[in-house]
């Protein structure tokens, strides 16, 4: 532990862990708000697939089945926030709410009904984890890579494909779109299922990854951690993935200075180091640091003309 | 909540658009979750038998729904009057946090002090001014700033959970106290409460906020100015509205009233400040605020609803051990899903149903 080169290694790899999730999660809320859609339920979506996750390693002895399951729970809920902002054209952030509360309850009382273990699902091992693949230590099982190869590819799909063209016009001006000839809801759904398809991965690796089990409210904030780092980032894959490795640095910094006396400072409270990514976004969007602009159609139901 | 109002073709009676279609909507959340607890195992007519005497059998039983009921008026009034001034307040859980704070520490700063008849009525002064300077944050910044006030307020719940952590934790923790509380307040800050429940005189606060809100919004100049900034800003800016003034008045308003949960749980219930007393109050109120319709008659009737779910829930998890008490969360939930974003879900099967008698 006193080799600094392990240190930084440790400490880089401790980052990545924490920021993986972060990673896979903005990636998936980036896909839904370029085209338009609000999503505050990637924490909900994070949740169930977390749950699904670990019920389905635990109950089929297979990490994969696992990640399978956690992929579908999210998407169910995914449809429903489709069905609900582009299908009736409901509020947005209304429906991303109850997503996150129906998650955060029905995971406990069918974690509970399921396993009687109080919401917990039992303990995972062996082949029921996504294990590490070349660095036991470090903890760089499958997502960890999945999470980084998706930021590029979450790049030149928004940036360089006839989809991703489309995704950022019907974001910006759905009318547009439309006259095109071009179906705005379609298009949305896709967004909101590529959404559902990362979270559903991040919740797995929360639950089957990172952790050996399910557990009550076990996402704790991180997805809308991952939602501050997409407007951190601007709502751009490279910048997103610089906050959630940010975010993550804090979060490895925060464990490890529990305690500590800083040269000059005294003790920083960990309660602070925590709040932080949530008080940097808030100081971004009063455009303290920089300016963050939104897609300019987000939030708002599209309407065909009759 | 512009586009949950679109004009539809064939418009429903004006009842059955006021009346039936929010019926229509919570009944959908009810069936819901009858499937859910039918896929656990247990009969759903049963479970609701338990629920209903476990709610209303005894007068315990209704001391504690009313309780819980006063906490849903609380924080439904508070969603309700900000969605009037169309903006959406989700920060309702660190507002009731901060309100708990705020009277908590007038009441340890000046409660050998100062008899009962001059210390409840600070610290309920104080519990209002903190939630309400915890709202007025996020309005600022949208107001002066442009940052949109859903993001802001739930950036502040978590901000507001991170420093009651730190405040519990490293300041206000009583001196020897492994948990982290603060000391006992003295009884000069206790509510009356009724004897055997956590029933207090909170309940009477929050029907004359009821009543308050209710004469502010609809029998004020204020109240005008609000609702018409909510219906339509460029022509409340056309009668002379001040839109950041504005802004900063409903949340203040929203702020104070969500604060008022630390007071019926801190000065009725615990008599110390603890941590995590909001438990999901601040949520819930977006469920309540959509299913009383804004209105605070209601967001009582509302309340009263989720109040008994939340007693009647924790009996029924008692009695049942496969039903958790986290089944009153999903019915929350679905309630805001069904009278919220999925509102005009059932509009076209109403239309449907009314049409035949007006032919188009």
């Amino acid at each position: 532990m006193d080799d600094p080169l392990a240190l930084l290694f440790l400490t880089g790899a401790a980052t990545l862990r924490v920021a993986t999730p972060l990673i896979l999660c903005a990636m998936g809320g980036l896909f839904s708000e370029r085209s338009g859609i609000i999503d505050v339920g990637l924490e909900g979506k994070m949740l169930m697939a977390a749950f699904f996750a670990a019920a389905v390693a635990a109950v089929t002895h297979s990490a994969w089945w696992g990640v399978a399951a956690g992929i579908a729970a999210a998407e169910v809920l995914a449809l429903l926030h489709g069905l609900a902002c582009i299908t009736y054209r409901g509020n947005q952030v209304v429906s991303g709410v109850a997503i996150n509360i129906i998650a955060a309850g029905l995971t406990i009382v069918w974690g509970n009904a399921w396993f009687q273990r109080g919401g917990q699902t039992p303990a995972l091992e062996g082949g029921e984890r996504l294990l590490p693949l070349f660095f036991p230590r470090a903890g760089d099982n499958i997502l960890v890579y999945v999470a980084l190869v998706a930021v590029p590819l979450t790049w030149w799909i928004v940036t360089r494909t006839r989809f991703g063209l489309r995704l950022r016009a019907v974001g910006e001006m759905p009318l547009a779109v439309d006259t095109a000839g071009i179906s705005v809801p379609w298009l949305r759904y896709r967004a909101v299922l590529i959404c559902g398809l990362f979270t559903g991965l991040a919740g797995a690796y929360i639950a089957i990854a990172q952790n050996a089990g399910f557990s009550r409210d076990m996402t704790a904030g991180q997805g809308f951690i991952a939602l501050a780092a997409v407007i951190f980032g601007k709502w751009r894959p490279f910048p997103a993935l610089g906050a959630c490795l940010m975010f993550g640095l804090l979060d490895a910094v925060a464990i490890r200075l529990q305690g500590v006396r800083m040269p000059g400072l005294g003790e920083v409270p960990v309660q602070l180091i925590q709040a932080l990514p949530y008080l940097l976004t808030v100081f971004l969007l009063a455009g303290f640091i920089g300016r963050a602009v939104a897609p300019k159609a987000i939030g708002v139901p599209y309407e065909k003309e009759h | 909540m512009k586009a949950v109002r679109r004009p539809l073709p064939g418009p429903l009676p004006v009842w059955a658009d006021i009346i039936l279609l929010p019926l229509v909507n919570v009944a959908l959340a009810f069936v819901t979750v009858g499937i859910i607890v039918r896929i656990i195992g247990v009969d759903p007519l049963h479970a609701l038998e338990l629920l209903v005497v476990g709610a209303l059998g005894s007068p315990e039983s209704i001391g504690y729904t009313l309780y819980y009921a006063t906490n849903f008026i609380f924080t439904g009034l508070a969603v309700a009057v900000a969605f009037h001034a169309g903006l959406f307040n989700i920060g309702g859980e660190g507002q009731a946090y901060l309100g708990g704070l705020g009277c908590g520490l007038a009441i340890l700063a000046l409660d050998r002090y100062l008899p009962a008849w001059a210390m409840i009525p600070i610290a309920i002064a104080t519990a209002a001014l903190f939630g309400a300077a915890w709202a007025a944050v996020p309005a600022w910044l949208q107001a002066w700033r442009g940052s949109h006030i859903v993001i802001t307020t739930i950036m502040f719940n978590f901000v507001a959970a991170a420093l009651m952590v730190y405040l519990m934790v490293n300041v206000l923790i009583a001196p020897g106290s492994m948990t982290p509380q603060s000391r006992n307040f003295e009884p000069s800050s206790f509510l009356p409460a009724m004897h055997g429940t956590a029933l207090n005189l909170s309940l009477a606060l929050s029907l004359a906020c009821c009543f308050a809100v209710w004469v502010f919004l609809w029998h004020t100049p204020w109240g005008y100015a609000l609702r018409s900034m909510g219906h339509n800003p460029e022509a409340a800016v056309y009668a002379g509205t001040d839109l950041r003034r504005m802004t900063m008045l409903a949340m203040c308003i929203s702020g104070a009233l969500a604060g008022f949960v630390g007071v019926n749980e801190l000065m009725g219930v615990h008599h110390r400040i603890v941590l995590d007393f909001p438990a999901g109050y601040g949520f819930a109120g977006i469920a309540v605020a959509l299913m009383g319709r804004n209105h605070p008659l209601g967001i009582v009737l509302a309340a009263l609803l989720f109040g008994a779910l939340q007693q009647g829930g924790a009996e029924l998890a008692f009695d049942i051990p496969t039903i958790t008490r986290e089944m009153v969360v999903v019915i929350q939930g679905l309630v805001i899903l069904f009278s919220g974003a999925l509102v005009q879900l059932p509009r076209p099967w109403l239309q449907a149903l009314f049409s035949p008698r007006r032919p188009s």
